[in-house]
């Protein structure tokens, strides 16, 4: 794995990026992948939108529900987009395709690398839609724009961790079906969150993991950066607090997916 | 010259499974090698291991003189592998998947379009070689296949169970694929459970069995191993009922050879080693007990019968 080049062979970048390009082919010639990738991102926006939304909240200390809930929501779709990372990954190994690569005279790293770069690369594509269609059912940002956008980036940053987290779940699984049903992890991971309701209202036992779970800390992060004021208020702490807390949480993600990937896909 | 396999005392276990039990193998240059064995028997290890996919544990294993566990880069360079699966990507076209392969192998875009180009016209797949892939029949699929393995100009091919699943037509147009690789001077070293296929493609033929070599030789030698030639003969109803028939022929026979009798098929067996002189043998004593013989024929054994000899098992029969 130290190895960057083999002799005579693509060095890292160059074979990480033909690999990458493999999957974003595949991305964009198969348009159910971005469907069904965008599939759960829009029926939650709808119903949380317009189905749950009355009821739920008619905002609290000046901020919006909209405006409360599509960042939890943008969270989560990075995260449920990463899981067919998992699928991917665990149809490669089942169906030979990794035996392929990892017979070529190329960085081993660069078949995870790629596969990493591409589904990062999709779930960025989800989220621009999403963020979009946001914008679409009444979100607003109440920071500036600069901040608005770090904020996005954040998004994109945690898809990648999530990435990692899924492809790390493939190669353990080993099995497409497996991958999938591992995938429903991220359900309470969603759901037990400060995504949709504030976990205040939660009770106490549930109320301490939905608090400080990775991904309530993430969305909490991205609400600070395109709320402002209202949503520091409103959470009792800085974006500063809640960027450094997401940002630590992101790098422990993955550090501990990269190796466990890294590896397990060395073993296979 | 150099054997392009060399294996000497090779090991490997997964947990509690043995899966190669100290295997000896000498390939020699310039050969087809079919490697021949019931499920589990090693072979699918035993090709991984080449292809530096797994580790043994214990022995030797050096490709075209290179040791597969030290310098698995190198041996890299040498192999070319089309497993078990069509390992390549549907939502591609036949030539990127080939140019993709080309460019891992650290070619210039120039190079790989030029590679990628050879193949295609190699494989006669020119033609569907701009459609994607997901649009390929199976057969197409594992012609394509067989195409990556090859873009590395690989001085030994590895082929793992190369036709398992594929129609008859598209066996044969594989095997011809192949054949023509082996002529044009690629090695190959290929797993089968089909004995046809071993006997239509290979020069040479290894048997393994539980992880270790049990017999091996021209397909010619093998079947020449379980003690030489047989006679079949079909003979008539008998008047007096069923069975008769095939008693009547096993005691006009009885001191030439082993016989077995089939009395449902009317079918009679005896070895013959003098081959030739045992079948007249036979003949003149059929016809001195009046015996009605529908059909005689004396024949080589098939390489089902020595594969069933040497591991006990049977194999899959092959559908071609």
């Amino acid at each position: 794995m130290t190895v960057m080049r083999v002799p005579g062979g693509a060095s890292l970048g160059a074979a990480s990026w033909v690999v990458a390009r493999r999957g974003i082919h595949r991305t964009l010639r198969t348009p159910q992948i971005i469907m069904m990738g965008l599939v759960q991102s829009v029926a939650f926006l709808l119903i949380f939108r317009y189905v749950f939304g009355g009821a739920i909240g008619t905002g609290r200390a000046g901020v919006s529900y909209v405006d409360y809930m599509i960042p939890g929501l943008l969270t989560v779709s990075g995260l449920f987009a990463g899981m067919s990372a998992a699928v991917a990954v665990a149809d490669d190994l089942a169906s030979g395709y990794l035996d392929r690569l990892k017979s070529l005279p190329m960085p081993r790293l660069a078949v995870i690398a790629g596969q990493v770069v591409s589904d990062t690369v999709r779930v960025t594509l989800i989220l621009a839609v999403s963020a979009a269609l946001a914008f679409a059912v009444g979100f607003r940002v109440h920071a500036g724009w600069g901040s608005a956008l770090a904020g996005f980036g954040l998004c994109v940053l945690f898809g990648f961790a999530f990435v990692w987290m899924f492809v790390a779940v493939g190669l353990l699984t080993a099995n497409p079906q497996a991958a999938q049903g591992a995938g429903f992890l991220a359900l309470p991971l969603s759901f037990v969150s400060s995504a949709y309701v504030p976990v205040d209202t939660m009770p106490g036992w549930l109320r301490g993991f939905a608090e400080n779970q990775p991904v309530t800390v993430m969305m909490d992060a991205v609400r600070t950066l395109t709320q402002g004021d209202a949503a520091e208020a409103l959470l009792g702490h800085g974006s500063g607090h809640y960027v450094a807390r997401a940002l630590a949480w992101t790098a422990a993600i993955i550090t501990v997916s990269a190796t466990i990937a890294v590896t397990r896909f060395n073993r296979t | 010259m150099t054997p392009v396999i060399e294996a000497a005392g090779l090991v490997k276990r997964f947990g509690g499974v043995t899966a190669l039990a100290g295997l000896d193998l000498v390939a020699e240059p310039g050969r087809v090698v079919a490697l021949l064995g019931p499920n589990g028997a090693g072979k699918t290890t035993f090709v991984r291991s080449v292809a530096t996919l797994v580790r043994p544990d214990g022995g030797t294993l050096r490709v075209d003189g290179v040791d597969a566990v030290r310098d698995p880069d190198r041996v890299r360079r040498i192999i070319g592998l089309a497993g078990q699966y069509a390992a390549v990507e549907a939502a591609m076209t036949g030539r990127e998947n080939l140019e993709m392969i080309a460019r891992l192998f650290g070619r210039s875009r120039r190079a790989a379009r030029a590679g990628a180009a050879a193949v295609l016209e190699r494989l006669s797949l020119g033609e569907v070689g701009d459609r994607l892939v997901r649009t390929y029949s199976g057969g197409l699929r594992r012609r394509l296949d067989l195409g990556a393995s090859l873009v590395g100009a690989p001085r030994l091919l590895l082929l793992d169970e190369p036709t398992t699943g594929l129609d008859p037509r598209s066996r044969r147009e594989l095997w011809d694929a192949i054949g023509e690789l082996a002529a044009g001077g690629t090695d190959v070293l290929l797993t089968t459970q089909y004995l046809d296929e071993a006997d239509h493609l290979a020069d040479r033929v290894v048997i393994i069995d539980r992880g270790r070599v049990v017999a091996e030789g021209t397909p010619r030698e093998l079947k020449s191993r379980t003690g030489g030639d047989l006679i079949e003969i079909h003979v008539r109803d008998h008047p007096s009922g069923a069975g008769s028939a095939t008693e009547a022929a096993a005691r006009a026979l009885e001191g030439l050879g082993t016989v077995h009798t089939d009395p449902s098929s009317r079918l009679v067996t005896m070895t013959a080693e003098h081959g030739p002189e045992d079948l007249m043998q036979a003949v003149r004593a059929l016809a001195g007990q009046s015996v009605a013989v529908e059909d005689i024929a004396l024949r080589r054994p098939t390489l089902d019968e020595v594969f069933l000899a040497l591991t006990g098992t049977p194999t899959q029969r092959s559908v071609a």
